[in-house]
């Protein structure tokens, strides 16, 4: 007799792969994000199956709803650019220049390197091994907090959780950048259900956004997954038009996008200055400088999520007829 | 026997949810699919709710779940009007 969860999980694969197949052929652009968020949501559920609740949370926050809503909020923009905002037909949106076939197998080709390497490395791991959850669990002692994935991104290997942030904080330069010439699309009013909606959900969000950063030094959570309920917070008062922003606000925002990596370089300094490895924290303080850099961290990254969605830096003179009034 | 209990309300909930979906696949338009869509989701939701807080081992879990319950039902409750709206404004009714 099997255990009948076996069946769950290979159904859950087949329409992981078969989400997948249908979000790539599918030629309406709507239907293509649509399709992506199951597929995360799936996903989010087979990392739930593989005992990987931190990851799950992750990929539910982060990989569906931002990276859903920024899609979304894409699509919206693109339609702007195309004129076909508000027609119902014109959903899927072919590209006005078709991409090069060049482009194409380029992509082909380094998606396939890339599946080749995860192979390669996939089929070069040991088989059953013990992995390092002996190791980790020997030294969670020394890493300041209870919960092992908390211990092993924010301590023993911080270096790489480092990079995550600026990574995050390299992706809203570029944005900044890049996206000053263009010209907003409008929001879309919404209606009187959807700003009774935002008032009775802004007050929950930021409770659990601020529940999962807490609960990270124990259990499942932390600072990504706190930063992007967080996020929702920035999109709903964007989308409720609560919040505005404004040409004289991009000092705070700028603070605020480099807020975590500075407090986290910061501490690693401060450490490497006392005559140790940077991040080698000094076991009395660890907890404190973990939570203290999740927090800041976790600002750092819920404004700098919303921040992406908004999408270009709020300038002073209208560039384009934008009309903020 | 509570167990049980919890099972055939799980079970009742499934049972919405996929005559929900066969709503959605067979109405003709919009409009009817929001319906069956919203209104059997909605109850099956609640019903699973209800059959998984059964089976919690605590007061914690039990709030936690009635706070999904909440959440969900007001944010499909609140996408059914948004999406109903947009197809009432871009089909050119209405004029709010």
């Amino acid at each position: 007799m099997t255990d009948p969860l076996v069946i769950f999980d290979l159904l859950l694969a087949l329409a992981i792969v078969a989400l997948a197949v249908a979000a790539l052929s599918v030629r309406d652009l709507f239907a293509m994000i649509v399709l992506f968020v199951i597929f995360g949501l799936l996903s989010a559920l087979a990392w739930v199956r593989l005992s990987a609740p931190d990851v799950a949370l992750a990929e539910a926050a982060i990989g569906t709803g931002v990276t859903g809503a920024l899609l979304l909020k894409t699509l919206h923009h693109l339609r702007f650019v195309s004129g076909t905002l508000g027609q119902q037909a014109a959903l899927g949106v072919t590209p006005v220049t078709p991409v090069p076939v060049g482009v194409t197998l380029a992509n082909a080709a380094f998606c396939g390197l890339i599946t080749l390497g995860l192979a390669v490395a996939f089929l070069g791991a040991p088989a059953a091994g013990p992995g390092f959850d002996a190791l980790v669990a020997e030294a969670m002692p020394l890493s300041g907090v209870d919960h092992p994935v908390t211990g092993v991104l924010l301590n023993f290997r911080a270096y790489d959780t480092l990079m995550e942030v600026v990574v995050l904080l390299a992706a809203v330069i570029a944005v900044w950048q890049i996206e000053r010439g263009l010209s907003d699309a409008p929001a879309p009013a919404m209606g009187e259900v959807w700003q009774g909606f935002g008032r009775l959900a802004l007050p929950a969000i930021v409770v659990v956004g601020t529940y999962l950063l807490w609960v990270g030094a124990e259990a499942p959570g932390g600072a990504f997954q706190g930063g992007a309920v967080l996020a929702a917070v920035g999109l709903l008062l964007l989308l409720t038009r609560a919040y505005v922003p404004q040409p004289g606000h991009r000092g705070i925002a700028r603070g605020a996008f480099v807020l975590g990596t500075a407090a986290f370089a910061l501490v690693a300094l401060l450490v490497a200055g006392g005559g140790r490895v940077a991040f080698e924290y000094p076991l009395e303080h660890a907890k404190t400088l973990i939570l203290l850099i999740e927090g800041l961290v976790t600002i750092s990254i819920a404004v700098t999520l919303a921040a992406l969605f908004h999408g270009r830096e709020p300038v002073a003179l209208t560039k384009g007829g934008r009309d903020d009034a | 026997m509570l167990e049980l209990f919890a099972a055939a309300l799980i079970a009742l909930g499934t049972a919405f949810f996929i005559a929900g979906t066969v709503g959605l696949l067979r109405f003709p338009d919009i409009y009817c699919r929001l319906h069956a869509l919203t209104k059997a989701d909605g109850l099956g939701l609640a019903l699973i709710a209800l059959g998984v807080a059964l089976l919690a081992g605590s007061a914690g879990e039990v709030f936690r779940i009635a706070l999904v319950w909440f959440f969900v039902a007001v944010a499909s409750a609140t996408c059914g009007h948004l999406i109903a709206r947009y197809a009432r404004q871009s089909a050119g009714v209405g004029d709010d």
